[in-house]
């Protein structure tokens, strides 16, 4: 559905999108990961045919991504963090002029609204202005706007950003049930949980792709060493003290929790020893691996 | 042709909830109106004078009965001296000052000249200038009165008959009315417009918009349009007042001036669109419709004859649609005209429209730079 080859945006000296190649299959959640400022939202743009790449190229459901732009926006959707909607305009109304925009038959119109209203969990609120709703509404308007021409590919910049957990998850099972239905769905998120619901998930830092594999592979495969967790009233303090020592290698706090990252199992017991608690060995998560690979690539590059 | 109407049909949702929107169409054209076209009078009568008659005979109340007669000089205070007239005049309470000499009635009675002064304070050039054309033209009046007497001629020699078409009363309204039409009209087109691309930047709806597949002239066309609507919605509420009110008669074809009219409101809204598009926020884009439509007002001949202006300025009047749409609307009002008088004007009008509307076309990308 979507392929890319060393795709590079640069803003005059500085390279938002660094060479990146992904691959992503019809039907996937492809999660994309980084931190802010890390290019997300510049790649999603040349995805969508809204911005230029400096180099590279890019096949989007089978068209060029410089030459056919126009050509792939018939076919997608894409919702930003800003939620686009129109403030003066009714739920109702900003499906519609979606609806118009995308061509959709004046006979089927009514009912794809509906399905979507129905889909954002906005029934009875389709005569409210958008501007009265809360930004949780506002969010599954916006999707619901997205979405209203069935697209084959579904772009997501950081949907769920300023929105409570609880819309969170509504939202995220509506995607999954998009997926369900063959929609690709590329998301951009800040949320490990989210981010666990991905088939694949991409890491870029600094504009570069430093992974992309699927949650379980990461988590296995990406750490090398042992993972430790330990809990300890002064850990917070303890952390520079403990990569210090020769058989750790990373520590970083987690909550209470200080996570040690250990050459060996072996090294298990000169860490009971040495901090007097009781560490637990783990199973890294994908917020373990994404700091650790942050970690690695930032070395890498200075 | 979907798309437009989708735009089309956004926008005059928006349109409608928009308090400011509706009380610019209807509003502006009453409050202007009323406000300019009492205000603005190029005609200054009742200029408010003194006399000194140090005659006081039938032949100076004679004389200064012609002057308030005329309508222009409100003779309403008697000097008792030139101190006193020199005074009112400085003091700003008068404007013209009347003397006669104490020998007026005798030298006229000996067949001398009588001369009469008339002091005018030309500080203001509007009212000085009339106040010495219509002394001058009293005194030559007068003058003739007593030749034709004295010769016993049947008339004067020459009679030249001056007929002032169109406003024969030269009634200021008239000529106001139809061009603060124009003013607000385009003044109204313009700055909507300049907001209109630009306010969905601003907002971050036109990243939205252009992911979907809307093309550039779709937008362009669905942001223009339903502002031609209100152009007109404008100015059916403009005539109304200019003729209900300030009675100016239609003399041409209404229909003819509706239909004239839509390249006037099209060029505007070409200037506006234009405008949205270069701007980065809305703050530029109402700098740069006020940076427009000054010049419009000044040098279109609203309020000064183009024939005075320099052949620099009047060439660059030359790029300002209001220019043309002035003659068309005061031919079409006051002359009562049609379009075959006001071919060149409708053509100019025609080209501004085309060549704006599409630069903005060819200027809007749907890229974010």
């Amino acid at each position: 559905m979507i392929t890319t080859r060393a795709l590079t945006k640069s803003f005059g000296s500085f390279t938002a999108v660094n060479k990146i190649s992904l691959e992503i299959r019809q039907g996937e959640i492809y999660g994309f990961l980084g931190p802010n400022g890390s290019g997300k939202s510049t790649t999603i743009r040349m995805l969508c045919g809204i911005l230029e790449p400096t180099s590279g190229s890019g096949v989007v459901l089978g068209y060029d991504l410089i030459r056919e732009a126009e050509k792939i926006k018939r076919k997608i959707g894409y919702m930003s963090q800003k939620f686009s909607l129109y403030d003066d305009l009714t739920v109702y109304e900003n499906l519609d002029f979606y609806a118009g925009l995308y061509g959709i038959a004046y006979r089927e119109r009514k009912k794809r609204i509906g399905e979507m209203i129905e889909m954002a969990l906005l029934k009875g609120r389709q005569n409210e202005l958008a501007a009265n709703l809360s930004s949780g509404w506002k969010q599954r308007l916006a999707l619901g706007c997205a979405i209203i021409s069935r697209p084959a590919i579904l772009f997501l910049d950081e949907p769920t950003s300023g929105v409570s957990p609880t819309a969170r998850r509504a939202f995220f099972k509506i995607i999954q049930q998009l997926a369900h239905e063959n929609t690709t769905i590329m998301v951009t998120t800040h949320f490990m949980d989210e981010a666990e619901r991905c088939y694949r998930i991409a890491f870029i830092s600094e504009g570069s792709l430093i992974a992309d594999d699927t949650p379980e592979n990461l988590k296995n495969e990406v750490i090398k060493g042992v993972l430790a967790e330990v809990v300890h009233p002064d850990g917070l303090f303890m952390i520079d003290d403990l990569e210090k020592l020769p058989y750790v290698k990373e520590c970083s706090n987690h909550g209470p929790a200080l996570h040690v990252l250990l050459e060996s199992p072996e090294a298990v017991k000169a860490l009971n020893d040495y901090t007097g608690v009781e560490a637990k060995i783990i199973r890294p998560s994908l917020e373990d691996v994404f700091v650790y690979l942050a970690k690695k690539h930032r070395r890498r590059v200075s | 042709m979907g798309r437009i109407l989708a735009i089309l049909k956004k926008e005059f949702l928006q349109m409608g909830r928009d308090r400011l929107t509706l009380g610019m169409v209807f509003a502006l054209p009453l409050f202007q109106l009323l406000l300019f076209g009492y205000a603005i009078q190029t005609e200054v009568k009742h200029i408010p004078t003194a006399v000194f008659d140090q005659s006081l005979s039938a032949e100076s109340r004679d004389m200064l009965e012609a002057f308030s007669a005329s309508g222009y000089f409100d003779v309403y205070h008697a000097a008792a001296g030139y101190t006193e007239i020199t005074h009112l005049i400085d003091s700003g309470r008068v404007k013209v000052g009347i003397i006669f000499p104490p020998d007026f009635s005798q030298r006229l009675k000996q067949g001398d000249t009588a001369a009469v002064q008339v002091l005018v304070d030309a500080s203001d050039s509007m009212s000085s200038n009339t106040a010495i054309a219509t002394a001058n033209a009293i005194g030559l009046l007068k003058s003739q009165q007593i030749f034709i007497q004295k010769t016993h001629q049947a008339g004067i020699p020459y009679d030249i008959r001056v007929r002032p078409w169109y406003n024969p009363d030269g009634i200021t309204a008239y000529y106001m009315v139809p061009a603060i039409l124009g003013i607000i009209v385009t003044m109204t087109m313009v700055m909507m417009t300049a907001a209109a691309i630009v306010r969905e930047r601003e907002r971050g709806t036109l990243e939205q918009l252009m992911v979907t597949p809307i093309k550039s002239y779709e937008l362009m066309l669905g942001k223009i349009i339903p502002y031609i609507g209100l152009g007109y919605l404008q100015i059916t509420v403009a005539l109304l007042v200019g003729a209900l009110i300030f009675q100016v008669p239609i003399r041409g074809s209404l229909l003819e001036l509706y239909g004239l009219t839509l390249f006037f409101i099209t060029a505007s809204l070409g200037i506006g669109i234009l405008i949205s598009n270069i701007a980065k926020n809305q703050m530029q884009a109402f700098q740069m419709s006020f940076f427009v439509l000054l010049p419009s007002i000044m040098l279109s001949g609203f309020l000064f004859p183009r024939e005075a202006m320099p052949l620099v300025i009047q060439y660059l009047s030359n790029i300002i649609p209001l220019t043309y749409y002035l003659v068309i609307i005061r031919g079409i009002v006051l002359k009562g005209i049609g379009f075959s008088y006001l071919v060149p004007q409708v053509v100019a009008l025609i080209i501004f429209s085309v060549v704006l509307i599409a630069w903005s076309i060819i200027k809007f990308k749907k890229k974010i730079v």
